[in-house]
């Protein structure tokens, strides 16, 4: 296994970014949408736009926590015939011309059809920084998670509006890398303004944690992401990059766009 | 040796179970358990939940000595356990009316449910419109079509059927809406799921409100044989009525457990929904249990005659019942089940559910192995008129 560095590329992203005064973008892209190929240029797109980091959606027959737009993205990806090796084969090939903090989001059997151990060590030495599994709570996490911390490899944890102060602080206190902020009672998607009480909720947990708090689920204008970003550390973007990537078929053209939104959107935040 | 009660505090039974849900759903889950605890010790609870059982459910259901059906098969007695004049004509409103009430307790307006056959839908749609509340079912389209006459039956209950296209449009996929319509509508709403599978608390209530069926069932046969039965047998899509009848039993060690999965198109195909007998462990609405996936980790599309047992998952708890040999798992193929069908309906004047029809096409083969003084206790979890058109379709291009 090869030697990693103890403090993440994660974290070290949100020092720089706190040493600059930014907030964070993360931009979500389901890995295989349409194939793999495009996904690695969509990535430099998202890259060469400014997002900070990348979090790259493993496609699954059922994602409980996704919307119509990721839903069918991932349809997209597993009918181009990708599956999580090869996802990692890529993020391996990016590795070689990249330093920007990877993140996989996945549904949880994929990884346990894989084997959990073996999927730590892979996609450690692939270069992947950070993992989201929004149906493995720490409740059901156990040694997966100690086994993340002994890879420093970030497990980064869900935080929604429903969530009790008792679970803040102890979610607040496992979460590594950053805490995702669900920032609204539903699945991924577009959506316009931010929902109601976001602003008190995060606030509550930047005072129950000292890791960043980035706010995700539903962030999809400059207007909304710049709402988001004045109020927390950073937002994630998903289902806007999807749909636009969807419905442009003219791959350069598709290119400029990511480019272009993605680029728009870092501009927007506080 | 007593069995540990389960599921364990972590809403574990074994390895299995659990609650692999987003975060968004964790405290509505951690209410439910706190408020089902409350309320099974909350003698006024129990008291209406009784009334209701047997004043509008009509239970206790009978336990049917089916002579006709014993002496052509020429073993084992054959008692069914009459779910089928249930009510709604089947096992389902035992836990719909149960998690109406809680609702009700709960002080939400608004329930949702899955369906796959409709009979769960009906139910819900039932138990909804008799305590008042505002009701939505996530039907696969594919099962509308199929089941056509139960969503019109849903509707004149005053429930807004609403139709699933993503995926394989059937009950996996309806199920999938409903865990994300609760994600959007939790604060308001309560998720009256139709069998013992989904994140804890869910397998544990649905199992409590089944185990009429087997508590029952136990009370019944020794009134009537002065023993406990040697085998019962029961149906196994998600699993609950099963699950119900089962559980009671479950220290019985002189009483076999056999659950019956669906074989569809033969085990040996890729056309089924026997997640016991071919699957692998693995984690799916909320659960971690026996599931029908590719080498990838992706959800399989299960197949069965029935569309009750059209699902690539089970029941956590007879996971568990699987791995520590509490309870054994066949499968029955759709050809069989057909012909559990005729049987049922030409030796007892009963017909069966096709879900149902599995659990009678087994005793083909368990009732003629056994001595004519062994006794078999059968969940006739429902009744067939929902498939008539269905099954008339069938024999049409099979004979």
């Amino acid at each position: 296994m090869k030697i990693r560095k103890t403090v993440s590329r994660i974290t070290e992203t949100f020092e720089r970014l706190k040493s600059e005064n930014q907030k964070a973008l993360v931009a979500f892209i389901t890995a295989g949408d349409p194939d793999l190929p495009t996904t690695q240029e969509i990535f430099s797109a998202v890259e060469e736009g400014g997002a900070d980091i990348i979090e790259l959606g493993v496609p699954f027959s059922d994602p409980l926590a996704d919307g119509p737009v990721i839903q069918a993205s991932a349809q997209r990806a597993l009918k181009s015939g990708t599956t999580l090796k090869k996802i990692l084969t890529l993020v391996g090939d990016i590795r070689k011309n990249s330093e920007l903090p990877i993140v996989l989001m996945t549904s949880y059997n994929p990884v346990w059809v894989y084997g959990p151990k073996q999927f730590i060590e892979d996609v450690t030495n692939a270069g992947v920084d950070g993992m989201i599994i929004p149906d493995l709570p720490p409740e059901e996490a156990g040694e997966f998670e100690t086994d993340s911390k002994a890879s420093h490899l970030d497990l980064i944890y869900l935080l929604a509006p429903t969530s009790t102060a008792k679970r803040i602080s102890w979610i607040g206190g496992k979460s590594r890398g950053f805490i995702y902020y669900v920032s609204l009672t539903g699945t991924t998607g577009v959506r316009t303004g931010l929902a109601d009480g976001v602003k008190e909720k995060v606030s509550a947990i930047k005072k129950a944690t000292s890791l960043p708090v980035l706010i995700g689920f539903g962030i999809s204008s400059p207007d909304n992401a710049k709402q988001a970003s004045a109020i927390s550390d950073g937002v994630i973007v998903g289902s806007a990059i999807v749909r636009l990537i969807e419905s442009t078929t003219n791959s350069q053209d598709r290119l400029c766009k990511v480019k272009e939104f993605v680029s728009q959107m870092k501009q927007a935040l506080a | 040796m007593a069995t540990p009660i389960l599921p364990d505090i972590r809403g574990h039974f074994g390895q299995f179970g659990g609650k692999y849900v987003i975060e968004t759903l964790m405290p509505a889950l951690e209410e439910l358990e706190i408020l089902y605890d409350e309320a099974v010790k909350d003698p006024e609870f129990i008291k209406e939940l009784e009334y209701y059982l047997r004043q509008y459910v009509g239970r206790p259901s009978p336990l049917y000595f089916a002579k006709s059906l014993t002496e052509q098969l020429g073993g084992a007695k054959i008692y069914l356990k009459r779910e089928d004049l249930n009510h709604t004509g089947a096992h389902k409103i035992n836990n719909t009316i149960g998690s109406a009430l809680l609702t009700l307790r709960m002080g939400k307006k608004r329930v949702i449910a899955e369906t796959g056959a409709g009979q769960h839908g009906v139910a819900s749609a039932t138990a909804a419109a008799l305590f008042g509340l505002e009701c939505d079912v996530f039907m696969g389209e594919e099962d509308m079509k199929r089941q056509a006459l139960n969503v019109f039956r849903m509707e004149l209950l005053g429930a807004r059927v609403i139709p699933v296209t993503s995926g394989t449009r059937t009950l996996k996929d309806a199920t999938s809406e409903a865990i994300r319509n609760w994600i959007t509508t939790v604060e308001s709403t309560h998720y009256i799921i139709g069998s013992v599978v989904g994140p804890h608390p869910f397998p544990k209530i649905v199992r409590d409100f089944q185990r009429v069926i087997g508590d029952e069932a136990r009370e019944q046969i020794q009134e009537i044989e002065g023993r406990l039965p040697d085998v019962c047998v029961a149906c196994v899509g998600g699993g609950s009525n099963a699950m119900g009848l089962f559980y009671p039993f479950r220290e019985d060690e002189s009483v076999r457990l056999i659950g019956v999965e669906a074989a569809g198109h033969g085990v040996e195909t890729d056309k089924h929904g026997a997640s016991l007998t071919k699957g692998d462990v693995g984690v799916l609405h909320g659960m971690k249990s026996y599931l029908l996936y590719d080498e990838d980790g992706q959800i399989k599309e299960a197949h069965s005659i029935s569309a009750g047992l059209d699902y690539p998952g089970v029941g956590c708890e007879h996971s568990h019942y699987k791995e520590s040999g509490r309870a054994d798992y066949v499968a029955i193929t759709d050809k069989q089940a057909l012909e559990g069908l005729k049987l049922l309906s030409r030796t007892e004047g009963i017909i069966p559910a096709l879900e149902s029809a599995h659990a009678i096409s087994y005793l083909e083969q368990l009732a003629p192995e056994m001595g004519k003084d062994q006794i078999i206790v059968v969940c006739l979890s429902g009744r067939g008129d929902k498939d008539v058109q269905q099954v008339a379709d069938l024999l049409k291009t099979d004979t």
